[in-house]
């Protein structure tokens, strides 16, 4: 076939393959582009709360948002918060899925144990954890004593991001346990026992096939997470709604949040989401180039 | 040559091995001698793969015994066995380059850098490999990968190379050429083989000796002209030799209670015979010609010459017996009969 009579084939099909592709692009437009493009539009507008009468402001507030103060301390709390939840998220999912990942009898019941927390809600597990590190009734709290009843470490400014993280560790730990108990069961087999034969202990045919077969799990799963901490909500509205003194504020309850600064200005909160995810794009875009060239995907 | 391992008889007593209560091996008791170059042979499922990884220490004898030199192992790690095992698959580190994947071995047993790096380069030497010590498993040709599993089994010298179809990924034409090395390999190094495969032709170009399995017993051990001229069984007569032996029944060469074999190389058409029989196949293979034909209820294979005039499907032909190539075997048992 000449490309001139492709090319007359494709434009004579095109009809009908837009035809078929509709009800997936309205549903893309709808959810997706057109609330992209929206935030896109409002982030330069000045609107009245319910997000009407607005007017242009310059799409220079793009960068006075990213300059200001609130926008800063928002980005250092998220990063801090990423920094904290992502490698030890990764480290214990590890941890267990290697642990669950043996022939033996009831491991199905830890499986199930460990991968639970995938089906707990952000909203069930951070009330779980309100409760738990509740000062006056939490059992965690009573254990570890100090700062933890006296303010309580949900309101104590120095350990207030800490405990979100834990409890955010705990939530994602299920899906973390999955993708790598997934990617262990993808490692060939006789790739240990090769190893086991050349004498390699526990801690060698982990270090020397375990981790590096699992390169492409963690980076998947590494990715994932970042981002996950990065769009954190839940646990920040409802465990320390941003405080106290604003050493929980994220990006996503600065824009969003009850107590946020700019909490009635849809432009501003529109620029502060759009900034979010520009930030997200080039986190992972530097994420997937800079790892990758060190995960291995098979022969 | 540098590559002299201390060899080491390998000796199995009685060795069991059952899953969930499936037999996988049943009693075997085999000795591999010094420099030995054993095939365990057999069909799939047949429990030879299993054998191995018992030698190897990567299954646990459900009973017996497994002893390389004077020493029981059963309860001795595979690293203190002194043993190499090249997988089927080769079993190489993909994120590892073919220098670190050859060193490894030397790496866990805690050798100094410099010096597992001489090792691993001359054992890649060995094997033609060092033009490839950069690169990744990925960027190498299955015969490539194949040659490095066996640096990486070679470069720390053990006493016992355990090998599990090492070819079985390869092309006919490589399969053929790796077979020749293996030969030439077990030559130079001088130690202890112990090579599992399903494919006859390694098993008779490869071994010293042969041990054919079948259901988890061992049916014979010999030297693959023995195992080929004197089956000790009607499965082993059948499992060696391309086309299979022939096995008739009862009655129909020798009026004798016996199951009579014989090779298709050794039965002749003659039109003077008369136990006649019709051709329902000729197969021409270039270098030699296959005639099949009913006997009763029994499908016969008659192996000709190229050069011999073959008859044509639906053809009448006699068929003739000699006795000096008639294998006998009892009709309960399937055991060889005749001495």
């Amino acid at each position: 076939m000449t490309r001139d009579a492709a090319s007359r084939r494709r434009w004579r099909d095109a009809p009908l393959a837009l035809a078929m592709l509709a009800p997936s692009l309205i549903v893309l437009g709808a959810f997706v582009l057109y609330p992209l493009a929206r935030a896109f539009w409002l982030g330069h507008q000045r609107c009245d709360p319910t997000g009407a009468n607005c007017r242009s402001n310059g799409w220079d507030q793009y960068l006075d948002v990213f300059r200001s103060e609130e926008f800063q301390q928002a980005f250092g709390v998220t990063f801090r918060f990423a920094v904290l939840t992502v490698p030890v998220g990764l480290a214990l999912g590890v941890g267990l899925a290697v642990l669950a990942d043996k022939q033996l009898r009831g491991m199905g019941f830890f499986r199930t144990v460990f991968s639970s927390t995938v089906a707990t809600s952000v909203a069930v597990a951070s009330l779980m954890w309100f409760f738990l590190l509740n000062p006056s009734v939490g059992v965690l709290a009573d254990w570890i004593g100090g700062v933890a009843k006296n303010p309580g470490l949900l309101q104590d400014e120095d350990t207030a991001l800490w405990a979100v993280a834990i409890s955010s560790i705990w939530a994602n730990l299920g899906f973390t346990f999955i993708v790598v108990t997934a990617g262990l069961q993808s490692i060939p087999a006789d790739l240990y026992e090769s190893a086991y034969v050349d004498g390699a202990s526990g801690w060698m045919r982990f270090t020397n096939v375990t981790l590096p077969m699992l390169g492409p799990t963690l980076l998947f799963a590494g990715v994932v997470l970042t981002s996950r901490a990065f769009q954190s909500y839940g646990e920040f509205d409802l465990l320390t709604g941003g405080g106290p003194n604003g050493s929980t504020t994220s990006l996503t309850y600065l824009v969003y949040g009850n107590n946020s600064i700019i909490k009635n200005n849809s432009g501003l909160q529109a620029a502060v989401a759009v900034l979010l995810f520009a930030v997200l794009l080039v986190l992972s875009l530097a994420q997937i180039r800079g790892v990758e060239r060190r995960v291995h995907y098979g022969n | 040559m540098s590559y002299c391992a201390p060899v080491a008889a390998v000796r199995l007593t009685s060795l069991t091995k059952t899953f969930d209560g499936v037999m996988a091996v049943d009693g075997v008791s085999l000795d591999i001698a010094d420099h030995d170059f054993m095939i365990l042979l057999g069909p799939s499922g047949c429990g030879k793969s299993t054998l191995l990884r018992m030698i190897a220490g990567l299954e646990d004898p459900t009973s017996g015994d497994v002893a390389i030199g004077d020493v029981r192992v059963n309860d001795v790690e595979p690293k203190e066995r002194d043993v190499a095992m090249v997988f089927q698959s080769y079993a190489l580190y993909p994120h590892k380059t073919v220098q670190a994947n050859i060193e490894f071995p030397l790496k866990v047993r805690g050798v100094a850098k410099m010096e597992r790096a001489e090792e691993a380069r001359r054992a890649a030497a060995t094997l033609g490999l060092t033009e490839f010590l950069d690169r990744k498993p990925g960027q190498l040709s299955g015969g490539q990968r194949q040659r490095v599993a066996l640096a990486r089994a070679i470069v720390r010298r053990p006493a016992v190379f355990c090998m599990d179809e090492p070819l079985s990924n390869l092309d006919a034409k490589l399969r053929g050429e790796t077979r020749a090395e293996l030969v030439a390999l077990h030559a130079r190094l001088a130690s202890t083989f112990v090579y599992v495969t399903h494919d006859q032709v390694e098993a008779m170009t490869m071994g010293t000796h042969v041990a054919v399995m079948s259901r988890g017993r061992l049916e014979q051990v010999g030297t693959p002209q023995e195992v080929y001229a004197r089956p000790a069984s009607v499965f082993v007569a059948q499992f060696i030799g391309t086309p299979p032996m022939n096995v008739l029944p009862v009655g129909v060469v020798l009026d004798r209670n016996v199951l009579v074999g014989i090779r298709p190389e050794h039965l002749e058409l003659d039109p003077s015979s008369t136990v006649r029989t019709t051709v329902t196949l000729v197969e021409h293979l270039g270098h030699e010609t296959l005639v099949h034909a009913r006997l009763g209820d029994t499908s016969v294979v008659v192996r000709l010459d190229a050069i011999e005039a073959a008859p044509s499907v639906g053809d009448d032909v006699g068929l003739t017996f000699p006795e000096q190539h008639l294998h006998l075997f009892d009709p309960e048992t399937t055991r060889r009969v005749d001495g």
